[in-house]
């Protein structure tokens, strides 16, 4: 029990519980997320990921089934800030969930909230901003910094509550290649270097290909989980349910359907160049 | 074109005029105005220029940005000084066509009454542009917080005036994003009568309020998600500090404002 971050039990929710025969938009999950895990959920749009994140952090309480966050219950009122502060959230739009006009006042907001003392606030968001790579704009107003940027703002005002976990909710989906690829960054170091629990709700095949567990949710429902190889392997199964594949993976397949024997569990341009050439040298 | 407006009329700069701390910078703005309201004659208001001109200058404060804040209200000024000029019935006549007589107790009185407000503009503004608009609010949170028991919601107030300040660009961006939309969808904001104009603009406010609604329903969550639950055992990461420097302000203004007194009573 002391090694799960997130246990989520038969969740059942639904967004409008007065009535009865409206469909569940969660069904009967069950996640169990490990301490320093990188879990990826994917899904299509209203597949229910994110309102699966929002049990998280107790922002949404589920119907039916419990969701425990480092073994504190959801549902007890007492311990929602301490599970708040457990687990951050960071959002899809960077600029609705700044909330100063100053990086390094936004970065304080949380800590602000939690009443540390201001010393070690001063401390916990330059050491924040440093692991972002957001130190030289800590005196910058926020509007005037680019979408990458600002969601590593939001990233690092998350980080200077000392968090166990962040559950990102499609934090790239706003964002242009170059932003994407800086968020990434940074949410893969949190990972492997600070040991920081990640959850990623994304819709982007190659982010999921990052994680060590990848969750795929179809209606409200988990269709599919496993390490990402394993996973995206079921090239056919993910394109019935509306999902791509990473697009070496396609590739791969498509090959495989052509008559040409390569392998199938491809997720990596450099693995997919490795295959071709050595199928190409085979060949000679 | 739109982004680019500064947010309220802040003035950067490492005067000690700047470093004051917010809280004595505004109780001195007040006293300043109601010192101004001690001067009634012209040696007073010598005195009183002078002062201002001393504190603008140890601002750094290029002169003209203390003086654009005057524009806006030229009508004002100019409407006082017209209404007192002729107003007044009293004293010797010195000009007059049909029923405005000027005397020259009205010209005095135009005169103070101009002076009166060009110099409460001047030393408020002087507090603004000094004063960042997040100092700002801290300054005027911590000087309400006193009032929190007879019902002022210091801490809220100051919140929402940290959040409008931050949503502002946000929004003007979106003005902007979104009156190109309608304009590439053949909208027109320019031509036509004001009655025209303005509903020419429902295309523009609609999606607009839309979006607003939107976007504090998305940051109320990630508020809450942060921990957010009022101003109950908050903290602060910066802290006010009343320091030398400001009790040697309030001493200077007290001084004048002696000083002013003396020289009505005299």
């Amino acid at each position: 029990m002391k090694q799960e971050m997130i246990n989520a039990i038969k969740v059942d929710y639904t967004y409008e519980s007065q009535q009865q025969d409206i469909p569940m938009v969660l069904r009967n999950i069950n996640i169990n997320v490990k301490k320093g895990e990188f879990v990826a959920v994917l899904g299509h749009n209203g597949s229910g990921k994110s309102t699966l994140a929002k049990h998280f952090n107790a922002l949404l309480l589920p119907i039916g089934g419990v969701v425990f966050v480092d073994n504190m219950d959801t549902q007890d009122e007492h311990v929602t800030w301490e599970i708040r502060q457990q687990v951050g959230m960071v959002f899809q739009n960077p600029d609705n969930q700044i909330v100063a006009t100053i990086v390094e006042e936004d970065v304080a907001f949380g800590p602000e909230n939690l009443g540390v003392p201001p010393a070690q606030i001063r401390e916990r968001v330059n050491e924040a901003l440093k692991l972002v790579d957001m130190y030289a704009y800590k005196g910058h107003a926020p509007h005037l910094l680019s979408g990458g940027q600002k969601q590593r703002i939001a990233i690092a005002g998350i980080l200077a509550m000392k968090p166990a976990c962040i559950v990102l909710d499609e934090p790239t989906a706003m964002l242009d290649p170059e932003g994407r690829k800086e968020v990434m960054r940074a949410i893969q170091k949190l990972n492997r270097e600070e040991g920081i629990t990640v959850v990623l709700i994304t819709h982007y095949m190659d982010e999921a290909v990052q994680a060590d567990r990848v969750i795929v949710m179809e209606q409200g429902q988990i269709v599919m989980e496993g390490a990402p190889r394993k996973v995206f392997s079921q090239v056919a199964y993910l394109k019935e349910i509306g999902l791509d594949v990473p697009q070496v993976t396609e590739l791969a397949y498509e090959l495989q359907k052509a008559g040409v024997k390569i392998q199938e569990d491809i997720l990596t341009i450099e693995e997919c160049i490795e295959a071709v050439a050595k199928k190409l040298k085979g060949n000679k | 074109m739109i982004k680019d407006i500064t947010l309220g009329q802040y003035f950067p700069g490492n005067s000690v005029v700047h470093k004051l701390d917010p809280r004595v910078k505004i109780i001195l703005t007040l006293l300043y105005i109601t010192a101004l309201f001690i001067v009634t004659n012209f040696k007073g208001y010598i005195v009183f220029g002078l002062f201002t001109f001393i504190i603008i200058s140890i601002s750094t404060i290029p002169h003209r940005f203390v003086f654009k804040g005057l524009r806006p209200l030229l009508f004002i000024i100019v409407l006082t000084a017209f209404i007192n000029m002729f107003m007044t019935k009293e004293g010797v006549i010195l000009y007059g066509i049909g029923p405005l007589v000027a005397t020259d107790k009205g010209v005095e009185m135009a005169i103070f009454m101009v002076l009166r407000l060009l110099f409460l503009i001047m030393g408020t503004s002087l507090l603004t542009l000094t004063t960042s608009p997040i100092l700002l609010t801290d300054g005027i949170e911590k000087l309400l917080n006193p009032f929190k028991k007879i019902g002022v919601p210091a801490h809220e107030l100051a919140m929402m005036m940290t959040i409008a300040l931050r949503f502002i660009p946000t929004l003007l961006e979106e003005t902007d994003k979104i009156m190109k939309a309608q304009m590439a969808r053949g909208a027109d904001f320019e031509s036509g009568n004001l009655l025209k104009r303005a509903k020419g603009l429902v295309p523009l406010l609609v999606p607009l309020f839309i979006s607003a609604f939107r976007r504090a329903d998305e940051l109320a969550t990630a508020m809450e998600s942060r921990c957010y639950r009022g101003g109950d055992q908050r903290t602060r990461m910066k802290q006010l500090i009343t320091d030398k420097r400001d009790y040697i302000a309030i001493v200077v203004m007290i001084a004048l404002i002696a000083a002013l007194i003396m020289m009505r009573l005299l």
